[in-house]
């Protein structure tokens, strides 16, 4: 058998930050661990714009709402530049969409979380995509060459969507006694939430080697959220708001922040379907996909018609 | 009948600015070439990154075989005399 002939090839091809394509030879396993990383990540994008869309309709002004729906646009976007390179992978767009239905396939817990006020709008920005931002500029250099390039196209268009988010939080934070609580109180509900997203702790995380080797996870999930913390510590105080961790302090001897425990319990029952939006969530997916079904049959139906007629558009 | 039911794959090239080439730029579901290029203006050029639209549906793409590379391009391999900078001349000799 070639493999293990192959398989060493593979690994000193990554070893030399050379690019993994789509027909190159690939264990197994790279293969099923990339398909699972990338349809996760793009089922995020996809359910990611419900919380928001949410609000389009009540923005409080026509820039915020142009703004806000230029962000959610984007987000469909990143959705199907990373469903595009997973289907480089052998998977179909359809198999990828029932998994996401059927419960099968997981995305990012943060979006199980509700939008309960217009300062969502802004702590979303600033610490959602700010903490998917983190995650996600490392992958721009990831072994396979279709996910790197897709990263690459989505971290240039998220910066946006933070400062967005960010320049929301500041004018609620210089407006009104009312405006101010609303801004600390959207902070407090997403900041934990939003230090989960990088995932369990490194010792509760067994395949963080074997991604490492792979290169298609860069840092571990404690070095991100450690930087991640470290930035927000410093940004939130341009607010004049607080993070809501009593324990969060600066170590000069680590140089880093320090902070709380996690609620590890809350985080594995949100991933398992009981936080408090998953079935909401999931519904509306369905919905638009079986709503959309006479659309998706006609336009088929339509384009053989016209290939029929013998004239291709 | 059992009717194809899912809209084909259809790769997508983007001319950045006048006077570059089409570039490959990544690919998307269309039920023809028209919803193709529309959908591929609104997927790929929202920051205004095209002004020219190539599609191409997907099965009509045929590639070299990545095992066979090395002995594919190998003949290019060992004509160095295809590149100036193999002649030997003199540092006097000017404009060539
Ligand atoms: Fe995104
Ligand atoms: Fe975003």
């Amino acid at each position: 058998m070639m493999t293990d002939a192959s398989s060493t090839i593979f690994q000193d091809k990554i070893d030399q930050d050379i690019r993994i394509e789509p027909k190159d030879w690939m264990p197994d396993a790279y293969r099923k661990t990339l398909i699972r990383q990338i349809s996760q990540h793009a089922h995020s994008e996809i359910v990611g714009m419900l919380p928001e869309a949410n609000w389009i309709t009540r923005a409080p002004s026509l820039r915020r709402k142009a703004t806000l729906i230029a962000k959610v646009q984007d987000e469909a976007g990143h959705g199907l530049y990373l469903y595009s390179a997973a289907e480089t992978l052998g998977i179909s767009r359809e198999e990828m969409i029932d998994q996401l239905h059927s419960g099968k396939a997981k995305y990012s817990s943060i979006f199980n979380y509700p939008t309960l006020t217009w300062a969502d709008m802004g702590a979303i920005g600033w610490l959602v995509d700010g903490a998917a931002i983190m995650n996600q500029v490392p992958l721009c250099r990831a072994s396979y060459g279709p996910y790197a390039r897709a990263m690459v196209r989505i971290c240039k268009e998220e910066s946006f969507h933070q400062r967005q988010g960010f320049e929301i939080l500041l004018t609620l934070s210089r407006g009104s006694e009312a405006q101010r609580r609303m801004c600390q109180d959207a902070i407090d509900r997403w900041w934990w939430p939003s230090v989960m997203m990088f995932g369990p702790n490194d010792d509760a995380s067994p395949h963080t080697a074997q991604s490492m080797q792979w290169k298609i996870k860069r840092f571990t999930n404690d070095e991100l959220r450690q930087r991640f913390v470290d930035i927000c510590a410093e940004q939130v105080k341009l607010l004049g708001m607080t993070i809501p961790d009593d324990q969060l302090r600066w170590n000069e001897e680590r140089q880093h922040y320090d902070f709380g425990p996690i609620d590890w319990e809350e985080f594995r029952n949100v991933i398992n379907g009981n936080g408090p939006c998953n079935k909401e969530r999931l519904a509306a997916r369905v919905q638009a996909h079986e709503d959309g079904a006479w659309v998706r049959e006609a336009a088929l139906a339509h384009a053989e018609k016209k290939i029929q007629y013998g004239k291709t558009a | 009948m059992e009717k194809q039911h899912n809209w084909p794959l259809w790769e997508i090239f983007i001319r950045s600015r006048q006077g570059l080439d089409h570039k490959h730029v990544g690919s998307l579901h269309a039920a023809d070439s028209a919803m193709a290029i529309e959908n591929a203006r609104d997927v790929y050029t929202r920051r205004m990154e095209g002004i020219s639209i190539w599609v191409v549906e997907s099965k009509y793409v045929h590639a070299s075989n990545p095992d066979e590379a090395s002995s594919f391009y190998d003949p290019a391999n060992d004509k160095v005399y295809r590149h100036p900078t193999f002649y030997d001349l003199p540092d006097e000799l000017k404009h060539m």
